[in-house]
């Protein structure tokens, strides 16, 4: 490096002529462009803008010109610089760009693998079915109510006109509970319905109560592909003032369009069961061909068998004589109730087969079920 | 109840037009529940003819008698010369009129008849049995031989009503009158608008006192007895073909002449009869309860042993029947019998038409396990008013039929009753329906149904004597209400007050539900029936208090009579039942009730039921009953964690099983203690007891773990089979509702790890119990992150514990001394409750 030099000619530096500058600049450029990574980059950035660059050099001799060349000579020196500074920017964002795109392509996995490391569990579709109907209910303000499955004969008969004489007793196919030191009578039996629940639900509650039954009940069935003597029932009681079958049948009605969709409907026939009066048998139109497979021997329906309405259960209004034993004042309130299976809405709702498979525990058939229906 | 529509058509002017299904479609309508109609002879075709068998040549050499016969059919055939047919049967004669099928007919079935070689001979046809023409079985298998008044050539399909159709009707309890041919007229008539020909309106002569005796000494039991006697009836005469063809129809089979006319007689009116042998009954017939001890043989040929509640009817030595539920063996009418000395059989008999109460009856049909046609109607309610129409009815059938004379006697006893009036208001059905009929619409249905109404705004209603089960207001409100049609009723729906949700212990049940089958458990509810011996399977000791159960009297398996007190049988059955299924990967979670019997048992009182229980009469009832908590178990087998392209499987173990557990207490909000324990179906060394504090008492509330050895083999389960069982009532019961939330520190953690070596019967909960305690209220979390069994570096019977101890101030960045301060003493307190030292 030289001294200052007072006298000196700018034209007689070398190193700070403008087209040496221009050379140093479009070297630097040029380097870069031909840098094919980023360590090659950077080896061309120490070369050209590193201390030891001609640039940096360059720039140290301005310093030894006269004042009045120094402005000339720094500013072309500077913006040299500064486009090489730019130029190495823009590479280094370039080659980052494709490093970081090829990163990508070298991280590719196969997405198609199975990652079936611990397998779904799932809640067995006859509890989520039954908990599907509650919550309908429960969004229209009825109360889930609960009751003991090995229950007292009052609760499960008497208390529901089914007197100790009524033929309706001698017919329910009743699993009777041993009573003390193995006697016959203990005035115990399985519950052979969830209806008990109705009238512990009217004995704990000031009318009006609206209460959904859920629950297991018993009948002395053998297994076979259409029964089992352990099943599900869900049963609604309601009772207020002036309570009409009408009621009932909009109730239903509500019920089979939230779980079947918009258009279902119900169809009430005369029946009789010992609790209610007037009793009814209810069908829901078939969901599947909503009836038009009647009398269509081309379009035969499985759900319905071609009937156009699925049996459901039965319903009817609160006999007066059960409001009597429940201490409810039958001149004052009147009420209906329905109750229904929830392994035949489960075959025909979801195409089962054979009642068996929902006994059985079988976790192949209960898995694809998952966590809600 | 079988109804032939050609039986309905006699008591209603149907138009020719409707059919069976038609008739169905608007009985369902009406309230009757039709539940098939069968087409008999749908596919049958003719020609089908009387035949006179003229020759019967018996072949020889083949395995079975064979015979060939010559049979004229009149012009049947076309030429009127004799039918060559081969026959197998041997129940008929020359002479005898049979039923001949010819070629190109078509049998039921689709069997098509065509002359055939058989036997060695050319067979032009068959003569026919009954089941061959689906008349249904008559038990002789023999084939049809027709009165010898029958004239040949006849169209037997005509003659022996083969073509017809049989509504089939589920009737329920409250309808007897149903359980006739009668009342199913009245409700097509009433469904069809047409006027009944009813078959209990005929003349009845007035009764007299030279009847044959009878003495009811019951009068609430038995409330009407009417008896008649017919003398001099041809024992050999039989009932008609078309007698015998409607009982087939209604499915009975034809007997003898009397037993049928009084079994066409119960179907037509809906009134059970009985015929006496006179010649066998001693004196006058009584009507009285049975004595303790006395005996009867019935028709069935039991002997049985009569309660004191059984109503019997009597003659001078004691029984002679079982009132309205099967007679007696001793005075039963004889079928003829042909002997040297001629034909011999009853000629004469006392018809009785009674009326007996229907829950005596019932009663005694259930108790002797007899359930009888007649038991059946008088059960559901037979019409009392039809007794002497009954009567006469069969005394003409006998008379005309098999040549009786009526005698002039007719008794009839009648304990006087008040028909049954029922005061309704006018618009009490409207109310019941939701729909405005009006008086008038009211009142005429009520007609229609046979009632006599009277009043305006509040109706009096006289219903009428076959229909016992109009009781009640709303049982009128029903007539109505399905004559105008349950499919014209509208839709509305009520206002339910605002409901409040599911309850909490709802919701937790639905919680454990989910979190268990997120974990991977696969719900399986059992059944509840379980056997005793599987209490020994799972290694119970002999006083454990789950070997107390509650029994059923009438189990479905005898090997099962009691109900369970674990869900634990009922779900490693599932899992076996898988595993025979080929899957042995499985988690399966169960939640149910168990049944533990009370330490005092009684008998739930049957209390009244015209008012409501009194609240101690209730929680008597309750207090019979056996508690019934909800349980939550799991069982685990084979691997939890899949091997795969992502590296190895891991087996279910004892911890998983621990951890199912940790997870229901956490839905519960329940703090759970994990400690040691031993409990008979776990192994003694991986059995964790699972505990609760309420009202500062601890409560066991369940085990889990890895199942005992002998267990697993003794229940045939893959090994190392898991399972944990929780009381869910319990865990509800201490469960905090309402977690609160924690204040959130946002100066910097100050994380130090602590590694200790002690005994290895030191359980972790014990030392991470001290740790906490000893690190105070810095400590925002600690976790044990290693575990480490070396006896070379630790020591014989040492393990070493690693645990993260994460410290954190509320108010201020924590200094080094101060986290390690805390740190030391929480070491100093775990050394000094548990032994533990600092690994080096």
């Amino acid at each position: 490096m030289s001294a200052p030099n007072k006298s000196y000619d700018p034209v007689e530096v070398e190193a700070l002529k403008p087209e040496e500058i221009e050379r140093m600049r479009d070297e630097a450029l040029a380097a870069f462009a031909a840098a094919d990574s980023l360590d090659a980059l950077h080896e061309a950035k120490v070369a050209h803008t590193g201390p030891a660059s001609p640039l940096a050099l360059a720039n140290r001799e301005i310093g030894a010109l006269p004042p009045h060349a120094k402005a000339e000579a720094g500013k072309r020196v500077g913006m040299a610089r500064g486009a090489v500074n730019k130029g190495l920017a823009a590479r280094q964002s370039e080659l980052e760009a494709e490093r970081d795109a090829r990163v990508l392509v070298e991280e590719a996995v196969d997405v198609t693998l199975p990652h079936d490391r611990i397998p779904a569990g799932a809640r067995h579709p006859l509890t989520t079915l039954s908990e599907r109907i509650e919550d309908i209910f429960v969004a229209m303000g009825y109360e889930v109510a609960e009751g003991p499955q090995v229950e007292a004969e009052w609760f499960n008969f008497d208390a529901l006109n089914i007197g100790p004489d009524h033929p309706a007793r001698g017919e329910a196919d009743t699993f009777f509970v041993q009573g003390p030191e193995g006697g016959t009578e203990s005035g115990l039996v399985l519950r052979t319905h969830t209806s008990p629940v109705q009238i512990r639900s009217m004995l704990d509650r000031e009318p009006p109560v609206y209460v959904i039954c859920p629950g297991v009940v018993y009948r002395t069935d053998e297994l076979d592909a259409t029964h089992t003597p352990v099943f599900r029932q869900v049963e609604l009681l309601a009772i207020d003032e002036g309570l009409t079958m009408a009621d009932l049948k909009g109730t239903l009605d509500h019920m089979v369009q939230s779980l079947f969709g918009e258009g279902m409907k119900t169809r009430l026939r005369p029946n009789f069961f010992p609790f209610t009066e007037p009793s009814a048998e209810m069908d829901m139109l078939c969901y599947v061909c909503k009836g038009e497979s009647v009398g269509n021997p081309d379009r035969p329906c499985r759900t319905c068998s071609s009937e156009g309405w699925i049996e459901l259960g039965g319903c009817g209004m609160v006999n007066p004589r059960v409001l009597t034993a429940c201490g409810i004042d039958p001149e004052k309130y009147s009420g209906f109730a329905f109750g229904f299976g929830i392994e035949r809405m489960l075959m025909f709702r979801h195409n089962v087969e054979d009642m068996r498979d929902m006994v059985e525990g079988d976790v192949r058939f209960t898995r694809p079920f998952g966590m809600e229906i | 109840m079988r109804v032939p529509l050609s039986w309905l058509r006699e008591y209603v002017d149907l138009p020719a037009t409707e059919t069976g299904r038609d008739v169905q479609a608007k009985l369902i309508s009406a309230g009757l529940e039709v539940e098939t109609v069968e087409q008999l002879g749908a596919d049958l075709k003719g020609p089908l003819v009387v035949g006179q068998v003229l020759t019967i040549e018996e072949l020889e050499g083949f395995k079975k008698p064979i015979r060939f016969c010559t049979v004229d059919v009149g012009q049947a055939n076309g030429t009127g010369e004799p039918q060559e047919i081969v026959c197998g049967a041997r129940n008929f004669a020359v002479g005898d009129k049979v039923v001949v099928v010819l070629p190109g007919a078509t049998l039921p079935g689709g069997f098509s008849i065509a002359a055939r070689k058989t036997y060695g001979k050319t067979s032009h046809g068959m003569i026919c049995s009954g089941d061959e023409l689906g008349m249904g079985d008559d038990g002789s298998h023999g084939i049809i031989v027709l009165p010898p008044e029958t004239e040949v050539g006849k169209n037997a399909i005509e003659l022996l009503e083969l073509v017809d159709e049989v509504l089939d009707i589920a009737v329920t309890a409250n309808r007897g009158d149903c359980l006739s041919i009668r009342g199913v007229a009245r409700e097509t008539a009433i469904a069809y608008g047409l006027p009944l020909r009813d078959p209990a309106l005929i003349d009845v002569p007035a009764p007299n006192a030279y009847g044959y005796p009878v003495q009811v000494s019951d009068p609430f039991g038995c409330d009407r007895f009417t008896a008649r006697t017919v003398t001099g009836l041809r024992p050999e005469a039989r009932s008609p073909i078309w007698l015998q063809r409607r009982l087939q129809k209604v499915g009975m089979r034809p007997i003898s002449l009397a037993v049928d006319v009084t079994n066409y007689v119960m179907m037509e009116l809906g009134q059970p009869l009985h015929a006496y042998d006179r010649t066998l009954v001693q004196g006058t017939i009584g009507v009285r309860r049975a004595e303790e001890g006395e005996k009867l043989v019935t028709l069935d040929g039991v002997e049985r042993k009569l309660h004191a509640e059984d109503l019997v009817i009597t003659d001078e030595r004691g029984p002679i029947g079982l009132a309205g539920v099967m007679g007696g063996a001793n005075t039963e009418i004889a079928d003829h019998e042909v002997t040297e000395s001629g034909v011999n059989g009853t000629t004469d008999v006392v018809i009785e038409a009674a009326h007996f109460d229907a829950v005596s009856i019932a009663r005694t049909a259930r108790r002797h396990k007899l359930l009888s046609e007649a038991s059946r109607r008088f059960e559901r309610g037979v019409d009392p008013q039809a007794a002497a129409a009954a009567a006469q009815r069969t005394v003409d059938l006998l008379s005309l039929l098999a040549g009786g004379t009526a005698e002039a006697g007719v008794t009839e006893v009648i304990a006087p009753s008040a028909p049954h009036t029922i005061s309704v208001p006018a618009d009490h059905p409207d109310k019941v329906a939701g729909v405005e009929y009006g008086r008038e619409t009211v009142v005429r249905r009520l007609q229609e149904v046979g009632c006599d109404v009277y009043g305006q705004d509040e109706l009096i209603v006289t219903v009428p004597s076959w229909r016992p089960d109009l009781v009640d207001p709303n049982d009128l409100a029903e007539e109505v209400i399905r004559l105008e049609g349950y499919e014209n009723l509208p839709s509305t729906l009520p206002k339910p007050p605002s409901g409040r949700g599911l309850t909490h212990r709802q919701r937790l049940h639905r919680r454990v539900g989910r979190a268990l089958a997120g974990a991977g458990y696969v719900e399986a509810p059992n059944y509840p029936f379980v056997g005793e011996q599987v209490f020994d399977q799972l290694g119970l000791e002999a006083d454990d208090p789950a070997r107390r159960v509650v029994k059923l009297v009438n189990p479905l398996n005898d090997e099962e009579p009691a109900l369970r007190t674990t869900l634990l049988p009922g779900l490693l059955g599932a899992l076996r039942r898988n595993a025979g299924r080929g899957s042995h990967d499985l988690a399966l979670f169960e939640t149910g009730l168990v049944f533990h019997p009370r330490e005092e048992q009684r008998v739930a009182a049957h209390l009244p039921v015209d008012r409501r229980p009194t609240d101690e009469e209730i929680a008597a009832l309750n207090a019979a009953l056996p508690e019934q908590p909800r349980h939550v178990a799991v069982v685990l087998a084979g691997a939890l964690e899949q091997s795969g392209w992502w590296g190895k499987g891991r087996p279910a173990n004892w911890a998983d099983a621990v951890e199912a557990a940790r997870a229901v207490a956490r839905e519960a909000g329940a703090e759970l203690v994990v400690r040691k324990g031993q409990y008979g179906p776990w192994h003694p060394g991986r059995c964790a007891e699972l505990v609760v504090v309420a009202d500062g008492t601890e409560r066991v509330v369940g085990h889990a773990g890895e199942l005992h050895p002998r267990v697993v083999k003794a229940l045939g389960l893959a090994e190392r089979t898991c399972a944990a069982e929780l009381d869910l009532d319990a865990l509800e019961a201490v469960g905090d509702g309402a977690p609160q939330a924690p204040r959130i520190s946002t100066f910097p953690v100050a994380t130090q790890d602590v590694a200790l070596v002690v005994d290895q019967s030191v359980p972790h909960a014990e030392v991470e119990a001290a740790l906490r305690e000893g690190a105070g209220e810095l400590l925002e979390a600690i976790r044990l992150f290693d575990v480490y069994e070396n006896a070379e570096q630790l020591g014989d019977g040492k393990k070493s514990l690693a645990y993260a101890l994460r410290f954190r101030a509320a108010d201020r960045t924590l200094t080094v001394d101060e986290a390690s301060a805390a740190r030391d003493a929480a070491v100093a307190l775990a050394g000094e409750r548990t032994g533990a030292v600092l690994r080096g």
